[in-house]
C-alpha cells in the first residue's frame, strides 16, 4: 500500500533500523509482489535508461514545433568555458537538466520522473552529484528509491499531473523528490531529509502550467533547471541545520489544496497565462495551419 | 501506483499521454488485430487533434501499429519504416460523441485481411483506454490479458466463457458486457490476471453463439 506520509516512512525506518530508501523498496516489493532483487534490478536499469538519455543528447536535434533545441549545448559551451557564475556542479545539473527537457521534446527515449515534462530534474542533480563526488552505483539507486517514495506519497496526497496540480506538481515533485534524495546522499538522516523535501515544496507552491501551443517546451524545459537547482538549495539549506517550520506533510496536503484552488485555466488547458500571449497565439496560429 | 510509475516508465517523449499513450493505443490495436497492419486509417480528435503535431501523436500512433513500445527509439522514425513496409496510412479528423479529450478512432486492415475499428483514449500519464471495439463499446487498459468475445445475446455465454477460464485456473480482473439490442450482437469484455491459452481460444470461437474471439496478449510477438 502507497504511503500516505512522509513521516510515515521516517518512522518505519527508525523502528526497524533500515534506511529510508530500503522502506519504501520493501513495501514496493510486497505490494508487487516481486522480489527484492527484481526491483532492484529495475531500478538499476531505469538509471542506466537516465544516463542514456544524458549521454545522447544531440545538439542538432530541433523539436517538431521548432520551438526547442540546441540550449543545451549553450549551456555546456558556457560552462566549459570557465564563464559559468556557479560553481562546478550547480554548473552542470543546470546544463543536464535543458538537455534532457530537450531531448525529451525531440522525441528522444527518457525516464518519466514523475513525469516526461519534468524528467530533467532527477537526472540532472543524481547523475552531476555522481560525477562530481564519485559516488557509488549502488547509492544512486538507493536514492533513486527514495525520490520515488517521495514521489508516491506526493502523488497520494497532492498530486503529480499538471492537468490536475499545476506544474507545481510536476517540477515541484520532481525537485521535492530530488532535494530528498541529494540529502540522502550527502549524509543527511531522516529528518534533515524531510526537511529538505518540505522546504523545496514550499518554494514551488503555485507554479502553474501554462505552456505555449500545450507542448512540453516552453517553459517547461528551462524549468527543469530552475527544479534541479531548487532541489540542491533546499538540500544545501537541510544539511545546514535549516528546518522548515511547517512540517513535511502539512507542506505536501498544502500543496494539494492549492492544487486544486489554480484554475483550471492554469492547468495544462492552455486558456492563460504564458499560453495567451501573441506571440504564443501567433505560434499556435501557424501550427494550426500546418494541420 | 508502483514506484516504477513514479520514476518511469522510459519512454520516448515528449508528452507521456500524447506520445507514449499514443504508442501504446496502437500497439493494443495491432496485437487485437491479430496480424501486421496493412491499411490504418487514422482519425484524430479532441486535443490529439489540437497538439498532436508537436507531441509527435501520428508518429507515436503509426509507431504503436508497427508493434513498437513506447520507449522504442525508433518511434520518430516510424512513418518511413511503415513506407518501407507498405504499410498504406491515412489520417484524418475523427467525429465522435461524448470522447475523451485525447482520443483516435483507429480502422484497421490487416496483412491477411482481418478488420478491425476501435476508439482507444489515453486517459493520462501513458495510461489508456480502448472505448469501443468494432462499434460497440468496451473498456479495457492494455494492463492485462484482455479477451473480447462477439456472441449472440442470449443466456448462460457469459457463464459458458467464465467456467471455460475457471477450469483453466484462470482467474477474471474484471468483466463487462454490451450489447446492441436485446437478442442481438453482444460483446464480452474479460480483463484476466494470466494469460489465456491458445487451445481455450479456440474452444471459444468453435462454441455456436459466438460469433469471434479477440484476443490481446501480454506476451511479445
Amino acid at each position: 500500500m502507497a504511503f500516505k506520509k512522509l513521516a510515515e516512512i521516517a518512522e518505519i525506518s527508525e523502528k526497524k533500523g533500515l534506511p529510508m530508501w530500503k522502506v519504501v523498496q520493501e513495501d514496493d516489493c510486497t505490494e508487487q509482489s516481486i522480489t527484492c532483487e527484481e526491483s532492484y534490478t529495475k531500478m538499476k536499469e531505469i538509471l542506466s535508461a537516465m544516463r542514456d538519455a544524458d549521454k545522447k543528447y544531440n545538439p542538432e536535434l530541433v523539436s517538431k514545433s521548432g520551438m526547442a533545441g540546441g540550449d543545451g549545448m549553450k549551456v555546456e559551451q558556457f560552462n566549459v568555458a570557465g564563464s559559468a557564475l556557479v560553481g562546478d556542479f550547480i554548473s552542470s545539473v543546470i546544463e543536464k537538466a535543458v538537455k534532457m527537457g530537450e531531448s525529451n521534446a525531440c522525441m528522444r527515449r527518457i525516464v518519466a520522473a514523475p513525469t516526461a515534462g519534468a524528467c530533467g530534474v532527477i537526472p540532472a542533480v543524481l547523475l552531476s552529484y555522481q560525477e562530481k563526488k564519485n559516488v557509488s552505483e549502488e547509492k544512486i539507486i538507493e536514492a533513486l528509491y527514495l525520490a520515488a517514495g517521495i514521489g508516491e506519497v506526493l502523488a497520494e496526497c497532492a498530486s503529480i499531473a499538471g492537468a490536475e496540480g499545476g506544474c507545481q506538481a510536476e517540477i515541484g515533485s520532481a525537485a521535492a523528490m530530488a532535494s530528498g534524495a541529494l540529502t540522502y546522499l550527502e549524509g543527511g538522516d531522516n529528518e534533515a531529509i524531510l526537511n529538505a523535501v518540505a522546504l523545496c515544496i514550499k518554494s514551488m507552491l503555485g507554479l502553474t502550467c501554462d505552456p505555449v501551443a500545450g507542448l512540453v517546451e516552453v517553459p517547461c524545459i528551462k524549468r527543469n533547471a530552475y527544479g534541479g537547482v531548487n532541489a540542491v538549495v533546499s538540500a544545501h539549506l537541510a544539511m545546514a541545520g535549516v528546518k522548515s517550520r511547517i512540517p513535511v506533510d502539512e507542506v505536501i496536503d498544502s500543496m494539494g489544496r492549492i492544487g486544486h484552488l489554480i484554475p483550471s485555466c492554469l492547468r495544462e488547458t492552455g486558456e492563460e497565462g504564458l499560453a495567451i500571449t501573441q506571440t504564443a497565439q501567433d505560434f499556435c496560429d501557424k501550427q494550426m495551419k500546418e494541420l | 501506483m508502483n514506484i516504477f510509475d513514479i520514476v518511469g516508465p522510459v519512454m520516448v517523449g515528449p508528452s507521456s499521454s500524447h506520445t507514449a499513450g499514443a504508442v501504446k493505443i496502437g500497439y493494443v490495436a495491432r496485437k487485437l488485430l491479430g496480424e501486421d497492419v496493412a491499411e490504418a486509417e487514422i482519425l484524430l480528435y479532441g486535443s490529439f487533434l489540437a497538439t498532436g503535431n508537436g507531441h509527435g501523436t501520428k508518429y507515436a500512433l503509426v509507431a504503436g501499429l508497427l508493434g513498437m513500445k513506447m520507449d522504442d527509439e525508433n518511434i520518430p522514425n516510424s512513418f518511413d519504416i511503415a513506407e518501407k513496409k507498405g504499410m498504406k496510412i491515412s489520417f484524418g479528423k475523427a467525429k465522435l460523441k461524448d470522447a475523451h479529450p485525447n482520443s483516435v478512432l483507429l480502422r484497421l486492415t490487416g496483412t491477411g485481411g482481418k478488420k478491425l475499428e476501435i476508439v482507444g483514449e489515453s486517459v493520462g500519464g501513458s495510461l489508456i483506454n480502448i472505448s469501443r471495439v468494432d462499434g460497440l463499446l468496451a473498456n479495457f487498459s492494455g494492463e492485462h490479458p484482455t479477451l473480447i468475445v462477439h456472441n449472440q445475446d442470449r443466456p448462460g455465454y457469459a457463464a459458458e466463457v467464465t467456467s471455460m477460464l475457471a477450469g483453466k485456473n484462470i482467474n477474471v480482473a474484471s468483466l463487462q458486457l454490451y450489447r446492441e439490442s436485446r437478442g442481438g450482437h453482444a460483446v464480452m469484455v474479460l480483463e484476466c490476471d494470466q494469460e489465456v491459452p491458445g487451445d481455450v481460444l479456440k474452444l471459444l470461437e468453435q462454441s455456436s453463439g459466438i460469433e469471434y474471439v479477440m484476443y490481446y496478449s501480454l506476451a511479445e510477438d
